[in-house]
């Protein structure tokens, strides 16, 4: 599904990834943690071509996405700060999004699901940051794509809607697809994750089911088998 | 590429600077010409406003305009889009719609006169043409300075800079170099001296056909020699053209390479 090999980035003089390999199989929700600066965005941004690696090679359904575009016609993404041409308004953005990647009903029921009818014609740049989280999501999840990439997707987001988006992740994973989300909210990842990667400052320190993280950090909670990862590796 | 060509196009479009810079050269073209009543004449002095201006405006336009797109570029990054038809429909959207108001807004009061009627049409379709060539070249060139400058402030400054040497400071130092070797043959030197800076090459591409030339003394007659002949206005046409694939291709190199 997604094949990452030997993965180096350098931003000047900061190593942020060393040499990552990692391999996400088809279907299933998988995490990726790590503290804030480990580089958890990069590896999504690799993946989806924005950051353009030093080193390594990533596949995408088998075939290499250097120097390709199409292949992101099966990835969704959400980005971790909603930033949207302020100037547009809602419905606009999101035809224009339609427009460049295809038609498609399912934002319909995910406008009602999330209650954004009375936003619709509301320009972006009025909005405040959880609305822009909703119709981030909206963007995300219209497409039916194999693969979805979530990059922090409870930021900012009510109670509700968090329930909502919840929801919405275990449907996309029964349909048999491949979720992967970073997230510092340990509750979030221990609900939803089947498998998670810890990264720390570029390298990989663990990847399985929590169930496993627990048993080799001999931790009862999960946010204590993190902080076990964390300690060990003198941070 | 002809949908965000199409995007950045209605997005400036709606900007309220289009129009002021719309109204401007209308405005002028209007003061001109009812206030010259010598059509040739409101062609020279819009020569000089234009060879400056639209520099001015390409640059500014440009920056601003990327720096400001920041967040729709990042959005389109993740679409299944090639970069390079990315940047150079933003590219394009910036530099047609500069070229719009340039173009209507002086074409307008122009037809309103009677410039189909007049001798002057070719100088004056000249002059627009120069006008495009400008914006092109100079938004083009605000692109790159842009792509390369992550830090908006520098990114201005390093663009304003860029405006001012090829518009003023290239100028004098062509000058004291001119005076500085006048004891050698500098027929050649100069006419390189101003292949290499658009603004120049567009003001003596316009000067030489409105046949002033006889104002420049000795160069001139040279320089008439040169751009005054068809070949020498196809070359001259030709290096314009140079002008806007360089900073192009860049943008389209670069653009591969940067992180987002």
């Amino acid at each position: 599904m997604v094949e990452i090999t030997n993965l180096y980035k350098k931003f000047g003089k900061n190593d942020v990834l060393n040499g990552i390999n990692l391999s996400i199989k088809e279907g299933g929700i998988f995490a990726v943690l790590g503290p804030n600066g480990s580089g958890k965005t990069t590896i999504i941004k690799t993946i989806l071509g924005m950051v353009i690696p030093d080193e390594g090679t990533i596949k995408v359904f088998e075939s290499n996405i250097k120097n390709n575009s199409d292949y992101r016609h099966k990835i969704d993404y959400l980005p971790q700060i909603a930033n949207f041409p302020s100037n547009l308004k809602v419905n606009e953005l999101i035809k224009m999004i339609k427009d460049l990647r295809g038609h498609t009903e399912v934002d319909k029921d995910l406008i009602e699901t999330f209650k954004l009818e009375p936003f619709l014609n509301k320009k972006l740049g009025t909005l405040s940051g959880g609305t822009k989280q909703k119709v981030n999501i909206v963007l995300t999840f219209m497409f039916n794509s194999p693969i979805i990439i979530l990059d922090e997707p409870t930021t900012g987001l009510d109670p509700i809607s968090l329930i909502r988006l919840k929801e919405l992740i275990q449907a996309e994973k029964a349909k048999g697809k491949t979720i992967i989300i970073t997230s510092h909210i340990m509750s979030f990842v221990e609900e939803v994750a089947d498998e998670i990667v810890f990264i720390l400052e570029g390298k990989m320190y663990f990847k399985g089911s929590i169930s496993e993280l627990k048993t080799k950090t001999k931790q009862q909670d999960f946010e204590h088998a993190i902080a076990n990862i964390l300690t060990e590796n003198h941070v | 590429m002809f949908k965000i060509l199409k995007y950045s196009f209605f997005d400036l479009m709606r900007s309220s600077w289009s129009y002021v810079y719309f109204a401007f050269y209308l405005l002028l073209g209007i003061v001109l010409l009812f206030l010259n009543n010598d059509l040739s004449k409101a062609v020279i002095t819009l020569m000089n406003v234009i060879i400056v201006l639209v520099p001015l405006i390409g640059t500014i336009f440009g920056v601003m305009y990327y720096y400001n797109s920041k967040e729709f570029t990042e959005l389109l990054l993740a679409q299944p889009l090639k970069r390079s038809s990315i940047f150079l429909g933003q590219y394009l959207g910036v530099a047609i719609s500069l070229s719009m108001s340039l173009i209507l807004g002086l074409g307008l009061p122009f037809i309103a006169y009677g410039l189909f009627k007049s001798n002057a049409i070719w100088d004056f379709s000249l002059l627009l043409i120069v006008g495009m060539f400008l914006t092109f070249i100079f938004s083009a060139l605000a692109f790159n300075i842009a792509l390369s400058n992550e830090n908006r402030i520098k990114g201005f400054g390093y663009a304003i800079l860029m405006w001012l040497f090829l518009a003023i400071i290239y100028d004098g130092l062509f000058l004291m170099s001119l005076i500085l070797f006048e004891d050698y043959p500098l027929d050649k030197v100069s006419l390189i001296g101003t292949m290499l800076n658009p603004i120049d090459l567009s003001r003596t591409l316009i000067l030489l056909k409105l046949d002033i030339s006889a104002l420049l003394g000795y160069t001139g007659a040279v320089f008439k020699q040169f751009f005054g002949t068809n070949f020498g206005l196809i070359i001259s046409l030709f290096a314009l053209l140079i002008w806007v694939a360089l900073p192009v291709i860049r943008i389209v190199l670069k653009s591969k390479r940067k992180d987002f």
